[in-house]
């Protein structure tokens, strides 16, 4: 890898979500809360609508520089805080757009930050990770 | 009924051993668009010098969610699944995990601070393989609610 410079965006891309995204995830994870799928349940519980699983927003996100890396493996660290909730439209989904900027560099490793957004707000916070500088 | 501050500190016992099959590791890979052929294709995760496919990161919270059930279960926590919000996740690695793994996950309650009427409870779940060496660890910050 030549030097990186702070600020240079290595990856990005949009995933658009949709119902059948969060049925996929709650399969595969085992998360099987009917917030993420069930309207009647979100409404119940007063939230704006079915949301997106933070794990799947999390997950998605660091997907995106994979690619980048070559090995995911070089992934040392990974953390974000959940900040505000994706909801996904029954008929129009929704969009979460991950932009990956280098931002520190030292000997052994490189810190991405991920800028995470749906609908023109940030979803996650402090959404960083942590990986083994290329060899 | 507010958290026990006494879960601070408890370590909880293993859960039992988690088969890490290949196509779950599809199946995973698909649901969080891991589009890399790593995570698909054995002879591409063995091209990187990977015994099988390499799960996501996130899979980690598969096994994490099995030691988080035994917090959750726990009588007289004061954490009531209804009332609780994933407010932060990180993960440590030493490696990916890889299909055909074995992994167990070791839960730690680490963190229980006041906040609001409820509080936040940090644990760790430390996640190792068949031969005891460690994998990842899972660290969880869930808001817990407090009575209104």
């Amino acid at each position: 890898m030549t030097t990186l410079e702070i600020g240079t965006v290595v990856a990005e891309r949009t995933v658009h979500l949709t119902r059948t995204s969060l049925v996929r995830y709650a399969g595969a994870s085992g998360d099987l809360n009917p917030i993420h799928y069930n309207d009647a349940v979100a409404a119940r519980v007063g939230l704006p609508g079915v949301l997106a699983h933070g794990m799947l927003t999390m997950g998605l996100a660091v997907e995106t520089i994979v690619e980048w890396l070559g090995d995911s493996g070089r992934i040392l660290e990974y953390g974000v805080r959940f900040t505000r909730p994706v909801v996904v439209d029954t008929e129009t989904g929704a969009d979460v757009t991950v932009v990956a900027k280098v931002g520190a560099v030292d000997d052994d490793a490189v810190r991405i930050d991920l800028t995470v957004s749906h609908d023109g707000t940030t979803v996650l916070g402090k959404a960083q990770v942590r990986v083994r500088a290329a060899s | 009924m507010p958290v026990n501050p006494d879960l601070l500190g408890r370590a909880f016992p293993p859960t039992a051993p988690y088969l890490v099959g290949r196509e779950k590791v599809r199946e995973f890979a698909r649901a969080v668009f891991a589009t890399d052929p790593q995570h698909d294709d054995p002879a591409a995760a063995r091209d990187l010098g990977y015994a099988d496919v390499v799960a996501p990161p996130t899979f980690a919270m598969v096994i994490q969610d099995l030691t988080l059930q035994q917090l959750l279960s726990e009588p007289g926590s004061g954490i009531v699944l209804e009332r609780v919000v994933h407010a932060e996740q990180r993960f440590r690695y030493t490696r990916p995990i890889v299909a055909g793994d074995e992994l167990t996950g070791r839960l730690t309650v680490t963190g229980i601070r006041a906040f609001g009427k409820g509080a936040m409870v940090t644990s760790e779940a430390e996640i190792t393989d068949a031969g005891g060496d460690h994998v990842v660890t899972a660290t969880s910050v869930l808001l817990v609610g407090g009575d209104e």
